[in-house]
């Protein structure tokens, strides 16, 4: 790998990174809800603003879960160092499914209980989705210091793993919601299964290579 | 003939678009909602508020111009529809290719506001213009033995990116059976609010069947054919365990992926949008067509 061309490139961008505070991310990616709300409010998302927001939010979480997996690979591979945003991204993404499924039961179903809690099980598409969902619950509660310290920085790590299998439920429940095999939620989880593999494939074989400053 | 079902509104009702959207006291008209007793009259009395113009050619599906719902008001303008021309043939006495004109010529034009329900779960109100199926076959000449007409969309690659990129199988196909083509309720449309279709609404002819879910209501025909064997049908053929060949508005027959109970209403604004689905999109005067039918089986 051409380490020095490629570090002319990432060497301002971590220097940058740097500068930047955490907090900005919070910030950056809250601006977007109230903003929507108000196209959807006044005709700038079409005549079903409802589905629209639904959606976006949906898009925005899986966008969020996407940046959240590849902060990973970047270092690896890229010598991209991003890591610090990672808690404030996963964060985000938890915030903006809330969001999702706020509009779901307020917006969309109207507080209909008796249909949603018949589609939560009979419908996979909201099985899948729901269950996503409820895996990053323990995820968004221990993204702070005191989780860390408390459950130890290893099985913390492990139990972060479960992030895996909610983007890949994620991209499956966005994919099933389509009448037809649409091509962008199937970009999704290909993105997602993508940098997956990059986490697994090649750090076997390629242990001794790596770890360079 | 034709006037043979009445909205409970007279063309003395019938106002421009600016002042429908002012309207709410225009009943759905539902001379024989009583037959069905109870929840169902009530629903189906209550005053049906017209969607606007932009909100029915905005939101719409159409496969040939693409999968996303402004797809087709973004991509259909191109499609020319005068000339435009249908063929009526299969077991007809007078089969034939005719230009619109021809077709509509000596048709009873009637304005007609339906509902209109999605297999999505969503709806609008539409205030039709066009002239009953029935008086068209029956110009056609149905002959003994008939018992489906089949209906084709038009296929104009050049124009529809969704045909280029083979979205699903073209040309979009459906169907009914003779005696649903028939019914009274059941309207070949050439207009909205007094206009001409839009492109996107199925520009220039297009079926109206008011009691099945939209996608049954095929646009942008240029072939009707009388037929003695159930036609094959395009959602029915990507999917045949979520779209059957009857596909009638039924709230206790859900759609394998979604519920049909309730749907929301195109307009309805961020709140309060949802409202519960009536058994035949509220014309339980339809119920007669299939009784004795499980329709648990036969959605």
């Amino acid at each position: 790998m051409p380490m020095s061309a490629l570090s002319k490139f990432v060497d301002p961008i971590n220097s940058f990174a740097r500068k930047v505070p955490t907090w900005l991310v919070y910030i950056l990616y809250s601006l977007p809800i109230p903003y929507l709300f108000w196209l959807a409010q006044t005709g700038g998302m079409g005549v079903e603003p409802i589905n629209a927001l639904e959606r976006e939010m949906g898009e925005i979480t899986l966008q969020l879960l996407i940046i959240g997996l590849a902060i990973t690979p970047a270092r690896k591979y890229l010598g991209l160092n991003l890591l610090k945003f990672r808690r404030a991204i996963g964060v985000m993404a938890f915030f903006y499914v809330v969001v999702h499924l706020g509009i779901w039961v307020l917006l969309d179903m109207n507080l209909r209980w008796g249909q949603m809690w018949a589609d939560i099980w009979k419908r996979p598409y909201i099985t899948i989705g729901m269950a996503a969902f409820l895996g990053m619950i323990p995820l968004a509660v221990t993204s702070n210091n005191w989780s860390v310290r408390k459950l130890g920085a290893a099985s913390w790590r492990k139990m972060h793993k479960l992030v895996y299998p909610i983007a890949v439920l994620g991209a499956v429940h966005f994919i099933m919601v389509q009448k037809v095999w649409e091509v962008e939620p199937l970009l999704y989880l290909t993105v997602i299964l993508g940098l997956l593999a990059l986490r697994y494939k090649p750090s076997q074989k390629a242990s001794g290579v790596s770890a360079n400053g | 003939m034709a006037h043979r079902w009445k909205n409970t509104f007279t063309h003395a009702d019938v106002t421009p678009e600016p002042l429908w959207l002012n309207r709410r006291a225009i009943l759905a008209g539902m001379a024989g909602a009583g037959a069905l007793g109870g929840v169902g009259s009530v629903a189906a009395q209550e005053a049906l508020e017209p969607n606007t113009w932009e909100q029915i050619t905005t939101y719409n599906n159409f496969y040939e111009f693409g999968t996303g719902k402004s797809d087709p008001s973004d991509n259909a303008g191109d499609m020319v529809t005068d000339p435009w021309e249908i063929t009526i043939d299969g077991m007809v006495d007078n089969p034939g290719t005719f230009s619109l004109a021809e077709l509509v010529d000596g048709m009873t034009m009637e304005e007609r506001l339906y509902r209109f329900r999605c297999v999505e779960a969503w709806a609008m109100v539409v205030p039709w213009n066009g002239f009953e199926l029935a008086d068209l076959l029956n110009r056609a000449g149905i002959q003994d033995g008939a018992t489906h007409v089949a209906f084709e969309t038009a296929v104009l690659p050049d124009v529809m990116p969704g045909v280029r990129r083979n979205v699903i199988e073209f040309p979009y196909v459906e169907g009914l059976r003779l005696d649903e083509a028939v019914h009274p309720l059941t309207i070949m449309a050439t207009g909205i609010y007094d206009r001409p279709l839009a492109n996107q609404s199925g520009a220039p002819i297009r079926l109206v069947v008011p009691w099945k879910y939209g996608f049954k209501s095929i646009k942008s025909i240029v072939k009707i054919t009388v037929t003695n064997e159930q036609p094959p049908t395009t959602w029915n053929k990507i999917n045949a365990r979520e779209y059957g060949f009857y596909s009638n508005v039924n709230p206790q027959v859900d759609h394998p992926r979604w519920s049909q109970a309730s749907h929301r209403v195109i307009g309805g604004g961020l709140f309060n949008s949802r409202e519960d689905t009536l058994m035949f999109n509220g014309y339980p005067e339809v119920a007669s067509l299939y009784e004795g039918m499980d329709l648990r089986e036969n959605y």
